[in-house]
């Protein structure tokens, strides 16, 4: 007490007795003449100050005599200076400051995106741990990105079906480069898995439309995936499981500089098939083998990466013939798939910045069908070409070379222009029994864009993309707007507009190319709402299509339709401790002319209603964590539309709808040590009420005969073990203690 | 007693030494504030107020130092608070400290910063912003392997960890026993930080 006391003394001796003082007071108040709490107002060079109260308000108490120079500062905020002289009165100053442009407080478009930014500002709305632990996903990220307004609920198909999009108008790109293919190779109506484990990327950015000029050739969506930077240490990973182990190593180099890894992964069904009672009958279960490598390098300002993987899926399964009294469909499929990326971002200084990549991309399908009897054995010569078209082999061979360059230039306003080109040179090699073509495709693109920020609070993005295709021999100018403006403290309305143009797929170019790119124009308007952990999004979109492609009467680009809807996504980490549920709801209205439809029809991908429900629980305690995510969606349409008695003509013999979709699907986790690793229990079960969900209806060629399409089980089990080394050197510094 | 005596030997060098008493009065003025701070507002006040002496001074890194401690003490106690504002303005000014010298105390800050920042999301940010913190720990042991309140940050965030990712209070213990051992046996210069003690104490209490 006594020494409090002393310095006390001390300090008023010091500042205020010994020289006299002068007073400043006022107030500090932005823009628009709010308060500023928290300001620092202090006299230049000296240790004079105050910090505003609630009402914005100040007075400094100073030993300094003459003219002093008064700096008002605040986080957020242009720092503000005045010059004054000192009398015996008190002087008055005020200080307006202006808000200052920046990454961290500036207003992004939201409309049409998720998670953009990479939770650079905040939330990130799928991490690869909601990947990891989202029930019913599976550690698939297709399926988790299933779970987020706009996407459809395809039971039988794997893919992103965006907003009544097929699922080829959705494209995925990793580091800016575009992957062909992500997915296994499937069967019909079986839905296979992506090729890509979730725990490679930092997170994802979902875009339901109205997405920036830097991306093109897909009608509906894109789903930017972005790998992991340097790992924080070295580690070994493992995970072992009934159906599927792996392992991997990643090694971060003593300079922290620069880190390399590889992962091998062996999917088997065999035991599980076994256990697990499947209604098609597998004489080639499916296996799966993965491996992939990696390497980064911290460059000056940036970095380096390259990732490859390597993939090869096989299958066999039988399927009744439904134009038969028992004879039955054997399809046997292999794939391998290589993916390369190499990509090189940096920063060169003065608000430039670079981003390179490039791919190298190849895939092989082999798929032979056979017609076999009840005794499996093959069936040949039929005058029936319902039959005669069971019997085929078909190759596929598709590779992709890529470059991307995006140059950036940001100035201190934060105002951007982004500007570059890009180059796919594709080959497509098609061989159906003894027919067989070859198609290769030079697509070049140039794109430059804008973004306007006229105050922190309002920005404009303009941007603009040319597309030549050389198999097309035509041009495209594709326009994109957007529009974000903050409303309030973290919420923000937006709007986008674009035209997006997507050349036809092989399959039908394989038939013509004397086709016309495919053409969607999307208009969208968002309100999103993000305060802390909790997050709202609200979206109304409208979506129209052109020059869809039609197969009747012959290969054209007639197609036409439109999707309109809305969508609501909540989401709340933070209310309840350890508790994060999330809320989605799409409202779909959508119709198409395209392929062989007679009129336009909401297609059979495309469900009036969807609802996702999930919510996750960490229970600290026993370091356990669980996760149920229950999926509702209407029934989608089924048609049979086959040609009437001219053949040239098709029209609706049969139609009707679903039964709809609904699964509840829990997955369990458990945290716990084994020996040094870092270790988890994982399970998991989808569809517990075991209900049957139709996908859709086979029918026979003659539409007389139609048979629901079920998924393989009914119900999916999961178990595994994750284990992880994390090279770390606590240890030793326990141990020299 | 040794601060009264200081008190007194100060008052007798102060017309020879003005500007250096000048700033061991107001750092001594400004560290009462920060021992007594209460409210968020309080501590952000007396950080400013550090603040301002670092920018006056140029050469002395301690009143960044305890600018720094004032912001990692609302991040920790606030839980209003924008934790990563906060943690980012903590780093901002124990950089500032550095450009003056490096050391061990301001490795500190930083790992507290990061700990702090970790806190928004510690299942999501357990990977970055805990590695950073645990790497601020290493960079402060080598810069001094003897500084007590590495050891009690080590152990506390130890404590904080569940044992299935090798925290708990057996891991933590013997890092509180290093850390009151060295505390005890510290003589702090004058102004410099001394605080941890009590707290590990507390924690050690905890763990037994």
């Amino acid at each position: 007490m006594l020494n409090k006391i002393l310095t006390t003394i001390l300090f008023l001796l010091l500042t205020t007795v010994a020289f006299g003082q002068a007073q400043i007071t006022g107030s500090v108040t932005d823009n628009k003449k709010q308060a500023i709490p928290g300001v620092s107002v202090a006299i230049k060079d000296t240790y004079d100050g105050a910090t505003t109260d609630s009402t914005g308000h100040f007075r400094i108490r100073t030993t300094e005599k003459g003219t002093v120079t008064v700096v008002a500062s605040a986080t957020g905020y242009e720092t503000s200076t005045q010059t004054i002289t000192l009398a015996a009165q008190p002087i008055q100053v005020s200080f307006a400051l202006k808000e200052k442009i920046s990454e961290l407080n500036a207003v992004t478009v939201t409309a049409g995106a998720f998670g953009g930014g990479m939770g650079k500002k905040g939330l990130t709305v799928l991490s690869s741990l909601d990947v990891q632990t989202t029930a019913g996903a599976n550690a698939d990220i297709s399926r988790a990105v299933n779970n987020l307004p706009g996407a459809q609920q395809i039971s039988n198909q794997e893919g992103l079906f965006v907003r009544g999009g097929d699922s080829y108008e959705a494209k995925q790109f990793i580091d800016g480069s575009l992957v062909n293919r992500p997915y296994y190779l499937s069967a019909s109506n079986i839905p296979t898995r992506g090729r890509y484990p979730a725990t490679l990327f930092k997170g994802f950015a979902f875009s339901t439309g109205g997405y920036s000029a830097l991306y093109g050739q897909a009608l509906s969506s894109v789903l930017i995936m972005e790998t992991i930077d340097l790992p924080q240490q070295s580690e070994a990973n493992a995970f072992i499981s009934p159906i599927q182990n792996s392992l991997g190593i990643q090694r971060l180099a003593k300079n922290q500089q620069s880190s390399f890894g590889f992962n091998y992964q062996y999917t088997n069904t065999s035991l599980y098939y076994a256990l697990v009672k499947q209604t098609p009958d597998y004489f080639i279960r499916p296996r799966f083998h993965n491996a992939d490598a990696n390497f980064r390098i911290k460059t000056k300002n940036g970095m380096i990466k390259y990732y490859t993987t390597f993939s090869y899926n096989k299958l066999g399964v039988r399927t009744f013939n439904i134009d038969t009294v028992d004879m039955k469909n054997a399809l046997t499929l292999s794939n391998y798939n290589w993916f390369n990326a190499l990509s090189w971002k940096e920063n060169l200084g003065d608000g430039w910045k670079m981003s390179l990549s490039a791919s190298y991309s190849i895939t092989h399908d082999s798929i032979s069908s056979q017609l076999q009897d009840a005794h499996n054995v093959p069936q040949y010569t039929f005058e029936k070409y319902w039959l005669d078209t069971v019997n085929f082999r078909l190759d596929r061979r598709e590779s992709l070379v890529q470059g991307k360059a995006v140059i950036e230039k940001r100035f201190s306003n934060l105002n951007t222009i982004r500007f570059g080109g890009e180059y796919w040179y594709s080959q497509y090699d098609f061989q159906y029994n003894t027919i067989s073509k070859h198609l290769p495709d030079q697509l070049s693109a140039g794109f430059a864009e804008t973004e306007l920020y006229f105050t922190n609070s309002l920005v404009a993005t303009i941007g603009i993309r040319a597309e030549y295709s050389s198999i097309l021999q035509k041009a495209k100018v594709a326009p994109r707007a957007s529009l974000a403006y903050r409303m309030g403290k973290g919420s923000t309305i937006s709007a986008a507009f674009g035209q997006f143009y997507q050349k036809p797929e092989n399959t039908y170019l394989q038939v013509t190319s004397a086709l016309d790119y495919t053409q969607a124009t999307h208009y969208i308007i968002n309100y999103q709402r993000q305060v802390r952990g909790t997050f709202l999004r609200v979206e109304a979109f409208y979506k129209k299509y052109e020059d869809l492609i039609k197969t009747v009467p012959s290969y054209n680009n007639s197609g036409s339709g439109y999707a309109k809807g809305i969508e609501l996504y909540f989401r709340d980490k933070t209310s309840f401790k350890h508790l994060d549920y999330s809320i989605s709801y799409s409202y779909l209205d959508t119709k198409r002319d395209y392929l062989n439809y007679p009129t336009a029809l909401m297609p059979g991908i495309a469900a009036n209603h969807t609802a996702t429900a999930s919510v996750k629980h960490f229970f600290t305690r026993i370091g356990t964590g669980a996760s149920l995510t229950y999926t509702f969606a209407t029934g989608r349409p089924y048609y049979a539309i086959i040609p009437d008695s001219t053949g040239k003509a098709y029209y609706i013999k049969d139609q009707g709808k679903t039964n709809g979709y609904q699964t509840l699907d829990l997955s369990i986790y458990h945290l716990t040590r084994m020996g040094k690793a870092a270790a988890i229990w994982y399970a998991s079960a989808t569809n517990l009420p075991g209900r049957t969900n139709i996908a859709g209806y086979n029918y026979s060629y003659d539409a007389r005969v139609k048979q629901p399409i079920l998924p393989p089980a009914q119900r999916t089990f999961f178990v595994g073990l994750i284990l992880n080394w994390g090279i770390d050197r606590r240890q030793d510094a326990i141990d020299n203690l | 007693m040794k601060q009264i005596i200081l008190a007194i030997a100060l008052l007798a060098t102060m017309g020879a030494r003005a500007q250096s008493s000048k700033y061991v009065a107001a750092m001594q003025h400004n560290l009462q504030l920060l021992d007594s701070a209460k409210t968020t507002e309080d501590l952000a006040a007396v950080s400013q107020a550090f603040e301002r002496i670092g920018d006056a001074e140029k050469t002395q890194w301690l009143p960044y130092y305890y600018a720094g401690l004032a912001q990692t003490r609302i991040g920790f106690a606030d839980p209003k608070s924008d934790r990563d504002a906060i943690g980012q303005k903590a780093n901002e000014l124990a950089a500032k400290g550095e450009a003056i010298e490096k050391n061990a105390e301001l490795c500190t800050i930083h790992n507290m910063a990061s700990t702090i920042q970790m806190l928004v999301n510690p299942m999501e940010r357990f990977k970055t912003y805990g590695i950073k913190a645990y790497t601020y720990l290493q960079e402060g042991y080598k810069l001094d392997p003897n500084n007590p309140r590495l050891y009690f940050l080590d152990g506390a965030s130890t404590f904080g960890k569940p044992e299935y990712i090798g925290g708990g209070k057996e891991k933590a213990k013997p890092l509180f026993v290093k850390a009151e051992e060295l505390f005890k046996a510290e003589k702090p210069a004058d102004l410099y930080p001394h605080w941890g003690l009590a707290e590990t104490e507390r924690y050690l209490a905890k763990c037994n």
